[in-house]
């Protein structure tokens, strides 16, 4: 335990022993749980394993694992944001009705939504961070303003429809000989997936979001920004939430209710990651396998034959039992 | 001199071959400690000498890998405060404990609310709060309505003793009560805790301030590195003897050697006229190459002032200047940016993210300060630099209090401040680490680091300053050469010619000499 | 957040303003305000405000969210929070018009389920909460979602009826008051009492104050809150059959729909009550339910859009807790 002590020599075998149990404890244990559950679905069903199903599924995860990546950043640096499903079918009703199937409309749209999904972020962190209203209460009062203001200006009612071009995020991909489709919301996924483990993990921007959330008075002290690397986050997670709503758009098409549900399934999946509410724990890989896991659950029961309304409830035992197996593991280890 | 055994009669507790680790760090090793009925029994040591931790174990908060303890000659174990607190054991702790949204009367009582019926009983309550705050003198001064949050520190204090009372304990601990009470408040504290002994309660006095002690106990038992020492009755030592049980060498084996005058350069940072909050008109020089030791009672703005200097609180009124140059500290980002460092006094909660890695808290500030001081750095040289081995990749809580220190140095030495701020640099940390952590502290000063060392031990700022300033009632009372005596000392920060300090501070230096 | 604190302040530094004493002094008088705004603005259109009717109609307005907002707040003051509140009401009201089938004698047998129902849920709740140490957003976001499944597995539509007698809850008066304000002011007194006149009052507020202190002062604090988590359950089951006493039947759907979850929080902030523990009182968070249900009002008189009126809500409840935490900010700045 303390610096000195130099590993004890010993057998060979031992030592490899000793490192393969360092390295499997390295891995986050949700993805094992999602190699469990990916094996368990194709011994029920070995054609999910294929390239065709396989792509078909993540496409399908894509939407969640995006959100679940976004809100990591704002879980580790200890805050909350439930406002991303209300933006997630903002993003789905403004599209529609801004371009209403035009596809000239579409490359001016997605820009403007994402400075939309940024500006929200924003107003999140700055009301969070400078009013200093608990996150919890910011971001609930932002889902009822986006709520309230989306069908205000859209008179009730989805209306317009989107542009195959806009669809298409979510809808089609690239043939691949062989292999079968390869989604673009699967290669959105990868790239932002990518992209923003790059930016938690390997960034100072990320070393500084872990330190906001795990001691925010240390890391004021040590010169970081809290409030900015706060906001930032809430920024991130808004710009998370447009692109999963384009995607979601994309492969649902314009419904009111689109973004249901779904920041309660992006905290989910960042639990189910092994995320601790509270901050200064979490990675976006396990954020994503924690989506991935959710869905890949939601498909075995499926194939189980469980009652779609079932989902629901076995999805809250394991987001509890997530929790308390992270909260046992914290007090363990001291 | 030898061990007072006390034989007179049973003792009220007995405690034997206590030994406790944390993580594998030994902080008790085979302690025992007596105490006999109506005694003011004093547990004394330098910080982290253990005595928090004994008492803790005493009450139940901790567990002991080893011994045990005895209440009037029966074995007591208890696992619970609230065990400790039915057998008649009360204690105060260091860290005050209560609501401050509730009444007085809702703090002392709370867990035992008194009632009738259903319906807590607040008449009934808020009258034996008033007796019990009667027992300390202070019913006149402490209603038992009021709100503790508004209460004055010395009267929140007042409130946790009448709560500790409330149990009508047998033996009462207090543990360093008087860290944040002013001369004239520990002399009442003082007053109350005697008419307790004369009430009949034995009282178990922490402490590491040799005055109070002289002052206040009857017999002293002393603990060094986690072992008991001695134990001696108050009236057959003096303080020499006692500082020579505490520290158990002479004082200037473990402090380097202090710089040559010649070695001393430009001054790095200077104050003028500065102020906010408690502070006003303070002028200060900091030098290259020189430890600046900086003295003062609790209270007096030490922590404030080092606050100042690295942009936390906003200066009111006077100037900064560093390397001559006006500057204004307006956040800790640009103290930072402008070469200033703060090592915090409170590691766990103010200087390191403890769920983090070596690597990760070691590299927070540079990266917080942007993209090219990152490239500068390289980890393993800055690890090498404070004598940090092991994995990098370790989280940070699991390390000792000395490595933990070494890894805010690490932070600093990072972004390559060239004033650096150390608030009680060897708190909680053991005597092997204290001692390297001195020698850094010299080394970065040798290398041309403006230093300013806060420390409320004066031996610590007697071996290490080459210039002594003492605050007192936030401003600079005076500044002192290096080698000053602790009377000295004391004599500026009190600000009256106390002969009982003057007496244990010319040991003191003595010891050093 | 770096302001100089000394270390021997007390274990949490709260906020030395309005507290147990008086706190919802303050939230009356704001809704006195609005009241007064609000009567004017509808005379001056040329309405009428002071109606019986239209008095009648906010106070059972207020009765639904009223319930469950008390509830909410003895779990907030404990340091908890419960979203699960939404599909208890839920179960609730499909469990009675389920049991009652419409039938008069079994009236009293579908109260009981719904209750021993109510006291399951908020027992499991707090049990994974203190128990297993899950964090309590995420302990009742699984409990909900556990409740919805097997609800919406079971029933997807009206199911069974009320009797005609169990309406008058939700229909009767005694004179001008209506039963249900009757029931609502009953359970804000008896919560009252519990919080301000009993031990367990004192030790939820300690517990929320400082967990630490009270366990260091022999407070039993996962007992107190699972018994904070049981009572907000059981007022969650009287919104669900004061809901069913209207509806005649219920519907899976009654609870989420309404709301109620994150409703009966932003109620208990609104009135005063600490998202972090340790403060409020009832007396508030009725305030606080009876602003929202004023402005209600007036949109209905203005014929507001309903969509405007969940955005101007959304502005109202982030103001109220951001003008809470500048009053705060302000007198720590003093102390």
């Amino acid at each position: 335990m303390t610096a000195t002590v130099a590993p004890p020599p010993g057998p060979a075998a031992e030592r490899a022993g000793a490192r393969a149990r360092r390295l499997l404890r390295a891995v986050p244990p949700i993805w094992l749980v999602l190699a469990v559950v990916i094996v368990l679905i194709a011994w029920r069903n070995p054609t999910f394993v294929e390239p065709g199903p396989f792509l078909a599924f993540l496409r399908r995860c894509a939407p969640l694992a995006v959100l679940a990546a976004g809100q990591v950043f704002v879980i580790i640096a200890g805050e909350f944001d439930l406002s991303v499903g209300a933006l997630v079918t903002a993003v789905v009703v403004v599209a529609a009705r801004l371009s209403d199937g035009d596809p000239a409309a579409t490359w001016w749209l997605i820009p403007l939504l994402l400075a939309a999904g940024a500006g929200v972020g924003l107003v999140n962190g700055l009301v969070t961070t400078r009013l200093r209203v608990p996150s919890f209460i910011a971001t609930l009062g932002m889902l009822l303003v986006l709520n309230g203001a989306v069908f205000l200006w859209s008179g009730g009612a989805p209306r317009g429809s989107l542009a195959d071009n806009f669809r298409q995020f979510g809808r089609f991909g690239i043939e691949l000989p062989g292999l079968g489709q390869l989604p673009y919301a699967v290669l959105i996924l990868v790239a932002v997936g990518v992209g923003l483990w790059l930016l938690l993990s390997h960034s100072r921007f990320g070393h500084q979001v872990y330190a906001a959330g795990g001691n925010p008075r240390a890391a004021a002290l040590s010169g970081v920004d809290v409030r900015r690397v706060r906001t930032v986050a809430f920024v991130i997670s808004g710009l998370a939430a447009v692109v999963a709503g384009i995607l979601l758009g994309g492969f649902t098409g314009v419904t009111a209710e689109a973004g249901v549900g779904y920041e309660f399934q992006a905290i989910a999946a960042v639990v189910l990651g092994g995320a601790v509410l509270g901050g200064g724990r979490g990675s976006v890989g396990a954020a994503l396998a924690g989506a991935l896991t959710l869905q890949s659950v939601f498909t075995l029961l499926n194939l189980l034959g469980l009652a779609k309304s079932l989902r629901d409830a076995v999805q809250g035992l394991i987001i509890i039992g997530a929790a308390a197996y992270a909260a046992h593991r914290l007090r363990r280890s001291g | 001199m030898t061990d007072d055994n006390g034989a007179r009669g049973p003792a009220l507790l007995g405690m034997h071959g206590i030994s406790k680790s944390f993580f594998g760090v030994p902080v008790l090793n085979d302690v025992r400690l007596e105490c006999f009925p109506g005694e003011i029994h004093a547990v004394m040591g330098e910080n982290g000498a253990g005595k928090s931790t004994l008492m803790k174990i005493l009450v139940g908060v901790h567990q002991p890998d080893a011994g045990r303890i005895e209440l009037d000659g029966t074995p007591v174990r208890f696992h619970h405060p609230r065990q400790a607190l039915a057998a008649g054991v009360s204690i105060v702790h260091q860290e005050l404990n209560l609501l401050p949204d509730r009444t007085v009367a809702e703090n002392i009582f709370l867990g035992r609310e008194p009632r009738r019926r259903f319906t807590v009983d607040r008449t009934a309550m808020d009258r034996a709060a008033t007796r019990l705050l009667a027992t300390l003198r202070a019913d006149d001064l402490i209603s038992p309505r009021a709100l503790v949050g508004r209460l004055p520190v010395a009267q929140q204090q007042l409130v946790e003793i009448a709560r500790a009372l409330s149990y009508a304990p047998r033996l009462l601990v207090l543990d360093e009560p008087t860290a944040a009470l002013s001369p004239h408040e520990v002399d009442t504290l003082f007053e109350r805790i005697r008419r307790l002994r004369a009430d009949g309660l034995t009282v178990l006095y922490i402490s590491h301030r040799l005055k109070e002690i002289f002052d206040l106990t009857d017999r002293i038992t002393v603990l060094k590195d986690g072992r008991r020492v001695a134990t001696v009755r108050t009236s057959e030592v003096d303080t020499r003897a006692l500082v020579h049980l505490m520290v158990g060498r002479e004082l200037d084996h473990y402090y380097p050697p202090r710089a040559a005058p010649e070695r001393i350069g430009p001054v790095r940072l200077a104050l003028r006229g500065a102020g906010a909050g408690p502070l006003h008109d303070i002028d200060l020089d900091l030098r290259a190459g020189e430890i600046t030791g900086l003295a003062g009672l609790a209270g007096s703005g030490r922590t404030e002032l080092a606050r100042l200097l690295f942009g936390a609180t906003r200066m009111t009124s006077g100037s900064v200047e560093l390397d001559g140059r006006v500057r204004r500290l307006r956040s800790v980002r640009h103290a930072i940016r402008s070469g200033v460092g703060l090592l915090t006094e409170d590691r766990k909660t103010e200087g390191l993210v403890l769920q983090l890695s070596v690597r990760d808290n070691s590299l927070l500030a540079v990266r917080a300060l942007g993209r090219r001081a990152v490239r500068r750095v390289g980890l393993g040289d800055l690890l090498d630099r404070v004598g940090l081995r092991g994995s990098t990749a370790r989280e940070v809580r699991y390390l000792s209090g000395g490595n933990q220190q070494k890894v805010v140095l690490a932070r600093w030495l990072a972004t390559g401040a060239r004033v650096l701020i150390f608030d009680e640099p060897t708190r909680g940390v053991d005597v092997g680490a204290k001692a390297s952590i001195h020698e850094l502290m010299r080394e970065l000063a040798d290398a041309g680091t403006a230093i300013l060392m806060i420390s409320s031990e004066l031996p610590e700022v007697i071996g290490m300053a080459d210039r002594i300033v003492v605050l007192r009632e936030g401003t600079v009372a005076g500044e002192l050469p290096a080698g000053a005596s602790e009377a000295e000392i004391m004599l500026l920060a009190t600000g009256e010619p106390d002969r009982r300090a003057a007496a244990v501070g010319a040991t003191g230096a003595g010891g050093a000499a | 957040m770096t302001a100089s604190t000394t270390a021997r302040r007390p274990a949490r530094v709260g906020l030395p303003l309005d507290t147990a004493a008086a706190s919802s002094a303050p939230v009356w008088l704001v809704f006195g305000g609005v009241f007064a705004v609000a009567w004017l603005l509808v005379e001056l259109n040329g309405g009428q405000f002071m109606t019986v009717e239209n008095l009648q109609n906010m106070a059972v307005r207020s009765v639904a969210l009223g319930l469950v907002a008390v509830g909410q707040t003895i779990v907030l003051i404990g340091g908890s929070l419960d979203l699960s509140v939404a599909y208890m009401v839920s179960v609730t009201a499909v469990g009675a018009s389920f049991v009652m089938q419409g039938d008069p004698d079994r009236m009293a047998l579908g109260v009981a389920v719904t209750l021993v129902l109510g006291v399951v849920v908020g027992l499991v709740n707090g049990l994974i909460v203190t128990g297993l140490r899950v964090n309590a957003f995420i302990a009742t976001l699984g409990t909900s979602l556990v409740m919805s499944g097997i609800l919406n597995a079971l029933f997807t539509n009206f199911t069974g009826a009320v009797p005609r007698q169990f309406q008058g809850l939700g229909y009767q008066a005694l004179g001008p008051v209506p039963v249900a304000v009757l029931l609502l002011l009953a359970v804000v007194a008896l919560a009252w009492y519990l919080l301000r006149r009993t031990r367990f009052g004192y030790h939820l507020y300690a517990v929320g104050g400082s967990a630490e202190a009270a366990r260091l002062s022999g407070v039993r604090t996962d007992r107190v809150v699972v018994t904070a988590h049981v009572l907000c359950s059981l007022t969650a089951v009287l919104t669900g059959l004061f809901l069913v006493s209207r509806l005649r039947s219920g519907a899976p759907w009654v609870g989420p729909d309404g709301g109620y979850d994150l409703e009966s929080i932003a109620a208990a902030v609104v009135g005063g009550t600490a998202l972090a523990g340790g403060r409020g009182s009832v007396a508030g968070t009725l305030a606080g339910v009876l602003i929202l249900a004023v402005i209600d009002q007036v949109f209905n008189e203005f014929e507001v859009n309903a969509f405007l009126k969940t955005l101007i809500r959304g502005v109202i409840i982030v103001g109220a807790v951001a003008l809470y935490a500048a009053r705060s900010r302000r007198s720590e700045g003093s102390f």
